[in-house]
């Protein structure tokens, strides 16, 4: 049988980067074939080229064997090919039946075609057990449900091929459940599904075949029984990836961070933050695991002054900290930096540096106060100092402290937050996301890092998404789940399905 | 004597709107889209002189309003090419915009009138006021004459249009294709984008009906309300429909309304001017002009903490991959 | 090996100087529309404003005006912010001047006359900026819209005030009287003989002064860092400690207060007396000079003297080409906050490519 999708020769750049060189595999149809690789090895772009949202600079894309060009998202829709993205494609105060309608319209006046829609949109949920509601709003839905919306966009249009990007990034453990049953029928009814991701588990959970890929090529393409986890880290990364790290024994000193009761309730009254209670020693690693979008973003911008807390209290080496009496967080950030809270933000393009300020600029961000003279104009000497001893000590490349951070890959930008939170000696240190978009090399310095820290005594919050990144890293677990701690276990009793239990513990499917 | 004020504050707020509607209308479509339009006084200038010029050379208001609306296109047009194919910032291209026909205006105006940078006076080539059929007939009868033959009535043509727009754009933003696509490229582009729309081609195309829509604007001021085009005679106008965008959230029926209250402050400011109030007594002219600008204060200083903007607004759409 | 990037000298000179000559473009085009020669009317405009020394004296009177309307407009911008305003704010600085002057110029020497002015207009100039600031951090309102209306409402304050308090008894001219012979700039022209009997004064050395302080503190002071974190990433600033509510509304304050310093050079250096919208446009210039200049002390320095040029040659030229009227120079004005400013990149990718293939051409050669 033909491959319902087959790659030859797919090469493409951007600029001096080869995101895509010499690509070449099939796609079976009626199979799940997975695309595996770390950030930056090519499988985004080359999804976005069989999607047509970029145009290949040579090779070949044939589709159930006729050779096709793809030069538009509508031409990749016609050919039954629809995509379920990382960042969900929906008008949030529009219905679902609005975003699916959306370029499928059928003529200039809606209302010919919105009650036909509506009635078939509810028997593709039938059949395929996709549980929504065609008139609901889409931010009134959780995101499990904004997911299956995105499908049924896709199903809708008549799709036979169905590419999801990192689709389990958002999902509880009951959720990518569930999803894997959805993808299942797919499957039985003939579809054919390519899940990008870089979760080894469930690659071999769920995928019938896998393409690995390394620095835009293909690194490897193996049946999915006829590998393992280990076998395919190596494909994607080149060598062994690291092991157990090493560190000393837990032994924690007083309590850094004591937070007690803390709630936060935003502007409508929505609650985002239930009685969390928590403490942190030092000399230890507490690590919140939980699929984000869980209250553990709120928590940590409570916890580094950007944002108040309605209620509750929260003590640093004893003292409370100086939340009460103010109408707003402005200016408190550079409050809990004085106390020795250092932070690294999950978000470090949004909240973490200056894009447009170069290197050096952005090792005294946060700090700015504390490298002037008398009459506030800044020591340069001390600032550049400061930065090559950083630089040099972080290892971060290229080592020019007069380029733009930008321009830096994610990797470096992060050693260089990390550089400079560090460098202040905090007695508390936040860290929020500290390897996302990170390569792998990267990930194990960093990790390096923190456990180094710890050892010196310093009391780390960590929040993560990756569990593989809290079991390597976590002394104690504090599992999140729709704005309240669900649990807390020790290192020693980590237990992947336990935890997944506690991360899905409040939500409702 | 009562009555006579009040009903004529009626009938001049409803003929003071439509310079506001139209240009809000055409905001409305802009931004709805995703492009910030701060380019509306611009557009109101050069099509108000443009209309008024073309019309006294030809003597005809039909062919003046069309020019107009070449002029105000035109603009738009540039605008577009800067905010949606350069991605430059678009505060700043509706500002070089209201600035450079401001200028322009004069000069040309100046070039072809020699009259002081003003347009002359086009006399009868105006839209002239049209009586409803029956006018005559009522004209007598209390309350209705009056009702008939000059608050629904007896307005010019211009004003009847700026008010049949309201259901009219409306339906389109609610109920047709473009009005769905539309919305989506202001709310979400990357969304629009990913199902198949071309956000460029949508957001051009809001713009080319921003520009239409505001000529009307244009026109509207120097056709109908003065009979001539005279320096930066739109006094801001543009901005004012700005906020009542802000005011009316967006939508078609609250933008609308806000565009009356202004038209309202309009009116009780000429009722005001020359009468002796009880405690302060005459207010002077200039503080009396203020009015309108420091209602628009107001009102962006309450709304804007509520006030929901369309929220790809004034982000160029880059596809990222 | 290629750039991905354009280096400094070209975005920070060759592109502007690129914007700028498309705008001269444009309005060369214009001209010749208008029936008039382009090359001619750059000629007149030349001649008057840099090769006569008197016309250069007046260039760089107009100058020192618009440094300070350009760099009212440039602070705000490093913050973010769009001030629109500088033209109410430099007209409100002038009134704070005026009362000043009206109360004091008969009873203080020059010597605390002067400051005295420098002060009120400063801090009148400032306040006028405080509500657009103030509604812009504390509640959100666009900054543009709200300084718009301030220039519109600053008008008919004015107009109320100047006709009905500050014109002398049996004067017609909306004007207030003039002030004291000890109100009076020195004037350049008293030094140097060949500059003739024009406007400018010590204000020059004032607006040098003010470019270096800008400079100086925006790209050395901690204070301005925080300012261009804020006015590039609020979020990121808000995290790093920065009092962002603070720091829009003193970024405002000053920059009304520079605005409103414009009014010194404007009043005490030529007129000595307060008319009816003597700032003639002024801030509007301000905005181009702060994009044409990039914010950049040499830049907004450069702009401000070319815009005097234009200001100056072209008064000339209006007299001398009644079709090029001065408002022809309102438009070029547009043209430059245009090209400079929203199309600040169009020549970016394509001078990108030609540095590239130069650069290899010269690698092959090498």
């Amino acid at each position: 049988m033909q491959p319902a999708v087959e790659f030859r020769q797919i090469s493409k750049a951007f600029g001096p980067v080869q995101a895509n060189a010499d690509v070449s595999f099939p796609i079976a149809r009626g199979s799940i074939h997975g695309v595996i690789g770390e950030n930056g090895a090519g499988k985004s772009t080359l999804m976005s080229i069989l999607y047509g949202y970029y145009h290949a600079d040579s090779g070949q894309l044939v589709i159930n064997g006729q050779e096709r060009q793809i030069r538009s998202s509508q031409e990749a829709i016609a050919l039954g090919i629809g995509m379920v993205h990382q960042h969900f494609m929906l008008v949030e105060n529009m219905t679902v039946l609005d975003n699916v309608m959306l370029g499928a319209e059928g003529g200039f006046k809606l209302s010919k075609k919105r009650a036909e829609t509506e009635a078939k949109l509810r028997e593709i949920c039938v059949r395929y057990r996709l549980d929504v509601d065609p008139l609901a709003v889409i931010h009134d839905l959780s995101v499990g449900a904004q997911q299956r919306v995105e499908i049924l966009k896709q199903i809708y249009r008549s799709a036979e091929i169905l590419i999801l990007d990192e689709p389990t990034a958002v999902l509880t453990t009951q959720e990518i459940a569930s999803l894997f049953d959805i993808l299942r029928l797919f499957k039985e009814q003939g579809k054919t599904i390519i899940l990008i991701t870089h979760k080894l588990g469930e690659i071999m959970e769920i995928t019938d075949q896998v393409t690995v890929m390394r620095a835009g090529r293909v690194a490897g393409a193996v049946a999915t029984r006829d590998t393992s986890k280990e076998q395919l880290a190596n494909m994607m990364v080149g060598r062994p990836i690291e092991g157990n790290l090493p560190r000393k024994p837990h032994a924690p000193g007083a309590p850094v961070l004591q937070v007690e009761h803390l709630q936060l309730k935003d502007a409508s009254g929505v609650q985002l933050l239930g009685d969390i209670a928590l403490t942190v020693r030092a000399g230890e690693i507490v690590a919140i695991a939980g699929v984000s979008g869980n209250g553990q973003s709120e928590l940590m911008e409570i916890l580094s002054g950007m944002r108040l807390p309605t209620s509750g209290s929260v003590a640093f080496n004893g003292a409370a900290l100086p939340f009460a009496g103010r109408a707003n967080a402005d200016g408190l950030p550079a409050t809990f930096r004085d106390l020795g809270i250092g932070h690294v933000p999950e978000d470090r393009l949004r909240d973490g540096v200056i894009k447009d300020f170069s290197v050096m600029q952005n090792t005294v961000f946060g700090y700015q106060d504390r490298v002037t003279t008398g009459a506030g104009l800044f020591d340069f000497k001390k600032i550049a100092d400061r930065c090559a001893h950083l630089l040099e000590q972080f290892d971060v490349r290229p080592k020019d402290p007069n380029v733009r951070i930008g321009l830096l890959s994610g990797g470096n930008q992060q050693k260089v937050v990390i550089a400079r939170e560090v460098s202040a000696a905090p007695k508390l240190l936040l860290v929020g996301q500290p390897t996302r978009g990170v390569d792998i090399g990267t990930i194990e310095s960093i990790h390096t890092q923190l456990l180094r820290l710890r050892d010196e005594g310093v009391a780390i919050l960590l929040v993560s998404t990756e569990l593989e990144e809290v079991r390597a890293l976590a002394d104690r677990i504090v599992v999140m789940s729709g704005g309240r701690v669900t649990g807390e276990l020790h290192i020693d009793e980590f237990d992947t399905t336990r935890i997944g239990l506690l991360m899905g513990g409040m939500h409702t499917s | 004597m009562e009555d006579f004020q009040f009903a004529s504050i009626v009938v001049s707020t409803i003929r003071n709107a439509p310079v506001l509607i139209f240009a809000a209308m055409a905001g409305l479509f802009a931004e709805r889209s995703g492009v910030v339009d701060i380019g509306l006084e611009g557009k109101i200038l050069a099509s108000a002189f443009v209309s008024a010029g073309v019309a006294y050379t030809y003597q005809d208001p039909w062919i003046g309003i069309a020019a107009g609306i070449l002029a105000s296109v035109a603009l738009a047009l540039v605008q577009a090419f800067v905010s949606i194919t350069q991605k430059g910032n678009q505060l700043v291209a509706g500002i070089a915009i209201n600035i450079a026909m401001s200028g322009l205006t004069f000069v040309v105006a100046q070039y072809f009138f020699q009259q002081g940078g003003r347009t002359p006076d086009l006399g009868d080539a105006r839209l002239g006021a049209i009586a409803l059929p029956g006018t005559e007939a009522v004209a007598d009868v209390p309350v209705l004459g009056w009702v008939w033959g000059q608050l629904i009535g007896g307005h010019s043509v211009l004003v009847y249009a700026a008010f049949l727009l309201l259901p009219v754009v409306h339906w389109v933003l609610f109920h047709s294709r473009f009005g769905l696509r539309l919305r989506a490229c202001g709310e979400n582009p990357h969304a629009a984008d990913a199902a198949g729309i071309s956000v460029q081609r949508t957001r051009y195309t809001a713009m080319i009906i921003a520009g239409v829509l505001c000529s009307f604007s244009g026109a509207y001021l120097s056709i109908v309300q003065s009979g001539f085009f005279l320096r930066d005679m739109s006094a801001g106008a543009g901005y004012l429909a700005l906020t009542a965008l802000v005011f009316g959230n967006w939508r078609p029926v609250y933008t609308v309304l806000g565009c009356m209250m202004f038209g309202f402050f309009s009116a009780v400011q000429i009722q005001i001017e020359g009468v002796d109030l009880p405690v302060v007594g005459r207010i002077p002219g200039s503080l009396i002009q203020m009015i309108p600008y420091i209602v628009t204060v107001v009102v962006l200083a309450g709304l804007m903490a509520k006030s929901v903007a369309p929220k790809a607004l004034g982000k160029p759409f880059v596809k990222s991959r | 090996m290629k750039t991905t990037e354009l280096p400094r000298w070209a975005s920070g000179f060759v592109l502007p100087v690129l914007n700028l000559l498309s705008a001269l473009l444009v309005a060369a085009l214009v001209i010749h529309l208008l029936g008039e020669s382009p090359v001619e009317s750059l000629q007149i405009l030349v001649n008057s404003a840099v090769i006569n020394p008197e016309g250069l004296s007046y260039t760089l009177f107009y100058a020192s005006t618009f440094v300070f309307t350009g760099l009212a407009v440039s602070i705000a911008m490093k913050a973010g912010l769009f001030n629109i305003g500088a033209e109410g704010q430099m007209y409100l600085g002038g009134l704070g001047l005026t009362l000043a002057m009206l109360g004091f110029d008969a009873s203080l020497s020059p010597w605390l006359l002067i400051p005295l002015a420098i002060v009120a207009s400063a801090v009148f100039g400032a306040a006028w900026a405080f509500i657009p600031g103030y509604l812009q951090a504390r509640r959100g309102s666009h900054v543009v819209v709200t300084t718009i209306m301030f220039n519109f409402i600053a008008a008919g304050l004015m107009n109320f005030i100047i006709v009905k308090y500050l014109i002398p008894e049996g004067d017609q001219n909306p004007a207030s009287r003039t002030f004291s012979e000890a109100a009076t700039l020195p004037q350049l022209g008293t030094w140097f003989p060949v500059l003739g009997d024009t406007p400018l004064n010590i204000s020059f050395f004032l607006a040098l002064l003010a470019l270096v302080v800008y400079g100086v503190v925006v790209s050395r002071s901690s204070w301005g860092y925080k300012l261009q974190a804020t006015g590039l990433n609020a979020h990121a600033a808000h995290y790093a400690g920065v009092r962002i509510s603070r720091t829009i509304i003193v970024a405002m304050l000053i920059s009304g207060a520079l605005a409103g310093l414009a009014a010194v050079n404007s009043i005490l250096g030529s007129t000595h007396y307060l008319s009816l919208n003597f700032p003639a446009g002024a801030g509007f210039i301000g905005i181009a000079i702060a994009l044409m200049g990039r914010q950049h002390p040499v830049g907004i320095l450069l702009s401000s003297i070319l815009f005097g040029a234009l200001i100056q040659g072209g008064f000339d030229l209006s007299l001398e080409k009644p079709n090029i009227p001065q408002e022809t120079i309102v438009f070029i004005q547009g043209l430059i906050i245009l090209f400079c400013g929203a199309m600040e990149n169009m020549y970016g990718p394509a001078l990108l490519k030609l540095i590239n293939a130069t650069r290899s051409n010269g690698a092959r050669k090498g």
